[in-house]
């Protein structure tokens, strides 16, 4: 058996008497784009931040191409290639859009011309190069959750977290960051997935993983989760 | 705030000529000052004012760029000009100590860990008599009688400082600096190793206050613990000159630096000779006057907020005509 | 032994004190999530005006504490209404600035006191003061101990302010999650500036009576913020009860310094104290980690 891409194995993390994540273990395959769904407060967040190293795990492993992560310092994990961003959006908010992605694309060199050439690239990729001299602190929403998505693209991710991307977007936004993710994955990405619009989730991933009380309740393709009882049973309630 | 690159060269060219033009013993002790607090505030402003880490502390690294330069002539029997060379690096030594300790903790704690620390330096210097010459301090005979040699010193380690922290905030440690100050987190996932720039940042700030302090010995030809690692006339001070000039910004500093000298000098000498003695004693209360001034109304410094000044002065002057619209 | 005993008794007495300085300065940190640095100057002024009252209207100082207490309430409450409350909106640079203006307001205070009553030392001594009260071969400095008996009171009070008055249930929401107090309907910025007004009141009370045993001058405040933050830090940032334990241990720790190392390194042991915790302690103090 080959080494997955990534894998998590019982991951577990407590929190003093809580625990927000209960021996959890999927795995993800190089090149496909992974959703991890849930009820609100179910753990996923959590689970970015493990991967992450923005919080140190109680026991369990993480393993990213065939590394161990989890006791790893975030900016080391980030250098190893895994990219992520946050669910309220982090952009360095006294500098502009272009020297934003710069600080994100000197992670692999340290010359200025060649950060300032990978962060235009990036920058076009993501369709954000008419304000690349915009602070900013002044964006809208939709360009400020973008910005993170190339600020994370930028550090040359093989492994991409995303963290609800979508939440607060108007449609067309949304179908615009749906087809920035397609060119991600097509780009030779691997992308993880965290989303509450299902509209979102159905037609972007190949596999899904749904959790509750930070524990698996189904993992399959998109149709078999969505249609499974005890998923249908933890964002509706039992009947 | 682009390239000033004439006015730059303006006012570099006035600093040469500067004492060739006023002879006054006086008027170039306050320069020597001012040019020294360039020094300290400038490097401060690398540490706080870009990368985020605000320091209630800095005169551990003054005093301790002071007392090598001193210890060099007094226990190892070289001259204290030794300490230009071996104060900077002493200096960054200990800073990179401090760091890593300190560094773990964020924000307003942090700052108090610096203030503790110096008040630790402080004790330590006034305890360690054999070393450290305790209260008496460390009294040297000065090298020069003119102040010349001295003024050109301050002036060349002022630039070359100012020169060096430009070169590094464009320069992907500047990059990284901000990136910590603005978002510590974001930074991280990022891929920046927030601790190892923070290091950077502190040992290059604590190196040139570090020479700043064995300039100080060099020149003033009289340290003691009292002086040197004082809390409220070396670190406040230069935090004052940093946030009054505008932290996180280049040229902050330096105006920062020459407001306060000058300020401070005004107050000294009772305003020239022009008030009553008692008015010398003020200098430090008017000091705490103007921290609360300036973070109430302009947090940013003159050189942060100078376009709100602008508009402040501009709206006051021409009266009507700006308040009906003319746009900024 | 005796000598032993002794000093710690006096380190625990002291340390009655000091745990009034320290729970005024936690209810601050916990509730604007700031440092105070200009907590040992309220101290001060406190101290100046029981000074004051006893010079000049022969007023004893423990009967001072019902003047300086609501004084440094008022006096508090203003700095934070005025000076402090505003820069929560302040967007600047160092966000800092809270505390920097707190360093601002001790200086001016320190600044205000030199120039009114001069650097140099004043006391307070009644009669009183030179009497102990002993239990075998141990003596209890009687202004200590009164000082001890009315920290106790003090604190006791305070607690049950806290636990069973309204007032007292807000602040201690509003220190534990302010978004979630606003939307119970607690006005965060009127407990913030009674918060101030209440630590100011806290330290008032030691400061009066601190006199007796003490001595006065200008930069007393500056020593006695250091202080301020070690008591907090060794009981934990926003612990009341942590407070007291952190005034308790600090009053010994510099008692037994001062017998058995030196009377001139007593405030070292403070700061040595701090960095070991800094040092030794980093899980104690995971919370200052991330803010």
């Amino acid at each position: 058996m080959s080494t997955p891409f990534f894998e998590c194995h019982e991951l577990t993390k407590d929190f003093g008497g809580l625990r927000a994540v209960n021996e959890l273990s999927f795995h993800v395959n190089e090149g496909e784009i992974f959703g991890l769904i849930g009820p609100n407060g179910s753990g996923k967040t959590t689970v970015f931040n493990l991967i992450n190293g923005y919080y140190p795990i109680t026991s369990g492993h993480i393993r990213f191409q065939g590394q161990t992560l989890n006791g790893l310092p975030t900016w080391k994990i980030c250098k190893l290639g895994v990219g992520r961003t946050f669910q309220v959006v982090k952009p360095l908010r006294r500098m502009t859009v272009l020297e934003n992605v710069m600080t994100a694309a000197f992670n692999h060199t340290e010359s200025l011309a060649r950060s300032r050439e990978k962060a235009m690239e990036v920058l076009d990729f993501c369709g954000l190069t008419d304000r690349k001299d915009e602070s900013a602190r002044g964006l809208p929403l939709g360009h400020r959750k973008r910005l993170e998505i190339a600020r994370a693209l930028a550090t040359e991710p093989k492994l991409l977290l995303l963290d609800e991307t979508m939440a607060g977007l108007t449609p067309q936004e949304q179908a615009d960051g749906v087809a920035l993710i397609r060119r991600i994955r097509d780009s030779g990405i691997t992308v993880i997935i965290v989303e509450h619009i299902m509209r979102v989730i159905m037609s972007l991933c190949d596999r899904l993983l749904c959790i509750n009380y930070g524990q698996r309740i189904a993992e399959g393709s998109p149709e078999e989760v969505a249609n499974h009882p005890a998923v249908i049973e933890a964002y509706l309630g039992k009947d | 705030m682009k390239a000033l690159r004439w006015q730059v060269a303006v006012i570099v060219a006035a600093s040469i000529i500067f004492p060739l033009v006023i002879r006054s013993d006086y008027y170039q002790h306050v320069l020597i000052l001012a040019l020294m607090w360039v020094v300290i505030g400038s490097s401060w402003n690398l540490l706080a004012g870009y990368t985020g880490q605000v320091s209630f502390g800095h005169a551990i690294f003054f005093g301790i760029g002071a007392y090598t330069a001193g210890i060099c002539a007094t226990k190892v029997g070289m001259s204290a000009w030794w300490g230009m060379i071996l104060g900077g690096p002493m200096a960054a030594l200990i800073g990179f100590v401090i760091g890593w300790v300190c560094f773990r903790l964020r924000g307003p704690y942090f700052a108090l860990a610096t203030i503790a620390v110096g008040e630790i330096f402080r004790l330590v210097a006034v305890v360690w008599r054999s070393f450290t010459g305790g209260m008496q301090g460390i009294l040297l005979i000065q090298s020069f009688r003119s102040k010349l040699p001295y003024y050109y010193l301050a002036l060349f380690l002022a630039l070359a400082c100012i020169y060096a922290i430009h070169a590094v905030m464009r320069s992907k440690w500047g990059y990284y600096f901000i990136a910590i100050r603005e978002d510590q987190d974001a930074a991280e996932s990022m891929g920046v190793n927030a601790f190892r720039y923070k290091s950077l940042s502190l040992i290059v700030s604590a190196f040139f206050t570090g020479m700043a302090g064995a300039f100080y010995m060099n020149y003033m030809a009289f340290i003691d613990p009292e002086v040197v690692f004082s809390l409220h006339h070396i670190s406040i001070m230069a935090i004052l000159v940093g946030i009054i000039g505008g932290v996180g910004t280049l040229w902050g500093p330096p105006l920062g630096a020459f407001i306060m000298v000058l300020l401070q000098e005004t107050f000294r000498s009772a305003f020239f000779g022009l008030a009553p003695r008692w008015v010398s004693e003020l200098h430090v209360l008017v000091f705490g006057l103007l921290v609360i001034f300036v973070i109430l109304y302009m947090a940013n410094g003159i050189v942060g907020d100078w376009t709100k000044i602008q508009r402040l002065w501009s709206s006051k002057a021409g009266g009507g005509a700006s308040a009906a619209g003319k746009g900024s | 032994m005796a000598v032993f005993i002794q000093t710690v008794v006096a380190g625990i007495l002291m340390g009655g004190i000091y745990a009034l300085i320290g729970i005024g300065m936690t209810l601050i940190m916990g509730v604007m999530k700031i440092i105070n640095l200009a907590h040992g100057q309220l101290m001060m002024v406190a101290m100046y005006i029981t000074y004051v009252l006893y010079e000049y209207v022969h007023l004893d100082p423990y009967a001072a504490l019902l003047i300086t207490m609501p004084c440094l309430f008022v006096l508090g409450a203003v700095l934070q209404r005025y000076l402090l409350n505003p820069l929560i909106k302040v967007d600047s640079i160092l966000p800092e600035n809270q505390v920097l203006m707190t360093v601002g307001i001790g200086m001016v205070l320190t600044e205000l006191a030199r120039m009114i009553f001069h650097s140099d030392y004043k006391s307070v001594r009644p009669p009183y003061t030179s009497m102990s009260l002993y239990a075998g071969s141990i003596a209890f400095n009687l202004p200590m101990v009164i000082a001890f008996g009315i920290a106790v009171l003090l604190t006791i009070g305070l607690f049950l302010f806290l636990l069973k008055t309204d007032v007292g249930k807000s602040v201690r929401a509003t220190a534990q999650n302010k978004e979630a107090a606003l939307l119970l309907g607690v006005n965060a910025e009127r407990i913030t500036i009674f918060t101030y007004g209440l630590g100011a009141a806290l330290v008032a009370a030691a400061g009066t009576l601190l006199l007796p045993i003490y001595y006065l001058f200008p930069d007393l405040g500056g020593a006695f913020t250091l202080k301020a933050f070690v008591i907090t830090i060794l009981g934990g940032l926003g612990s009341t009860v942590g407070a007291i334990v952190g005034g308790v241990v600090l009053g010994v720790s510099e008692s037994l310094g001062a017998t058995y190392i030196s009377m001139a390194l007593k405030d070292a042991v403070g700061m040595v104290i701090f960095l070991l915790v800094l040092i030794f302690l980093p899980g104690g103090l995971k919370r200052l980690t991330k803010i």
